[in-house]
């Protein structure tokens, strides 16, 4: 059932506006529960030493046996296109960042999450959990074996659908270098519709979310690869 | 080069940055509790805050699943806290802080009476609670950042 009182019936879809480089516009009026989170005061500025604050650094210890391997977590192999999911992490300087922890978590191929709160009437995959994490070696790189998230609605707005996407979460050397965020897929017909994906209104920058193919380290017989490197911002902390 | 973007946590960051408990930055501390809460007055309850003590080092994290509430053991020897907040809804995380106890620095200096009061966190039964306001009269001071 579509609400009738609804103020609208598809998706706001605001127009490029590369003014606004890689800030997210947070009080994209398409994505509705901005509307009561997006803060509406002004930010208060911090004196500058509150910008120079080092990590959390997170080590060895933070990883588990197939942290990065999603399709080994189980018994039984997951449903799925299998893929490789790799690149590395940069700062601006596109220096490499090493022993930065990545956190990703995802839908499994169906686009159902295992997560209690998600209704979505697809099935559960009993051999996917749909999160991994691992730490950049020494050139800044990462890699996770995982299988293609599906697509799956929303209740944004009538006919909503997410574009297949993997979530990422970053600690790089300095605080402020934090990023969570997330990585698309090529190609993807549901671009012009998702208000997340487009709340990045410079269009240079929305394609930095979206991966790569790449048929250099697609592993033949066995899994399609994606490369997808993420830079934080430069901070006087990794300068140092 | 260009930074990537930053995107929501959305509704289901608990599988996959929640797997652990990590809300004890210091077993021997003093427990902090409070509530993340809309521009309605409604809590949030897919919210997800990080605490960071850089003098010492100490990190930690809590979802506000299924209540909107979260909670801390936080440490007995700090004044003050870094805090990132996420959520479904919020496309980038908002920076603010915690102050433990009455100090004074640079930070407090440039706001309001009412400013300060949003970033104490005030005794309550034994603990601290804290309470985080996205929007509205009472919204917490955040930090560009």
């Amino acid at each position: 059932m579509t609400i009738s009182s609804d103020p609208y019936s598809g998706p706001i879809i605001l127009p490029d506006d590369p003014n606004l480089g890689p800030e997210v516009q947070l009080d994209y009026p398409g994505y509705r529960s901005t509307q009561w989170r997006a803060p509406s005061h002004p930010l208060v500025t911090l004196p500058e030493e509150l910008h120079r604050l080092d990590g959390p650094v997170f080590g060895e210890s933070a990883l588990e046996a197939s942290d990065d391997d999603l399709t080994r977590q189980h018994a039984g192999e997951p449903l799925g296109e299998r893929i490789i999911v790799h690149g590395r992490v940069l700062d601006e300087s596109a220096r490499p960042l090493r022993g930065a922890l990545v956190e990703i978590w995802q839908a499994n191929a169906a686009g159902r999450y295992h997560h209690e709160v998600d209704r979505h009437p697809a099935p559960l995959d009993p051999n996917f959990s749909g999160a991994g994490r691992c730490l950049t070696d020494d050139e800044g790189r990462y890699r996770f074996t995982t299988i293609k998230p599906g697509a799956y609605p929303w209740g944004n707005h009538p006919n909503a659908w997410r574009p297949a996407h993997i979530h990422f979460s970053l600690f790089g050397r300095a605080f402020e270098q934090r990023l969570v965020t997330q990585m698309y897929f090529p190609g993807d017909p549901l671009f012009p519709y998702d208000p997340i994906f487009n709340s990045v209104r410079d269009p240079r920058s929305r394609e930095l979310l979206i991966a790569r193919f790449d048929l250099e380290t697609t592993q033949p017989e066995w899994a399609l690869s994606f490369e997808w490197d993420i830079v934080l911002r430069s901070t006087p902390v990794e300068a140092s | 080069m260009n930074r990537t973007p930053s995107q929501t946590v959305g509704p289901y960051y608990a599988i996959g940055i929640c797997r652990r408990a990590e809300n004890e930055l210091d077993q021997d501390g003093v427990e902090l509790t409070g509530e993340l809460i809309d521009g309605r007055g409604e809590p949030i309850t897919d919210g997800l805050i990080e605490l960071w003590d850089p003098a010492g080092g100490r990190w930690g994290r809590s979802g506000t699943h299924p209540a909107g509430r979260f909670r801390f053991i936080v440490p007995r020897d700090c004044d003050v806290l870094e805090v990132f907040v996420f959520a479904r809804g919020l496309l980038r995380h908002q920076r603010t802080r915690i102050y433990l106890r009455e100090v004074e620095d640079e930070v407090l200096a440039g706001l309001s009476l009412e400013q300060r009061a949003t970033l104490h966190a005030a005794a309550a039964g034994g603990g601290l609670r804290f309470d985080i306001h996205m929007q509205g009269e009472r919204q917490t001071v955040f930090f560009a950042h």
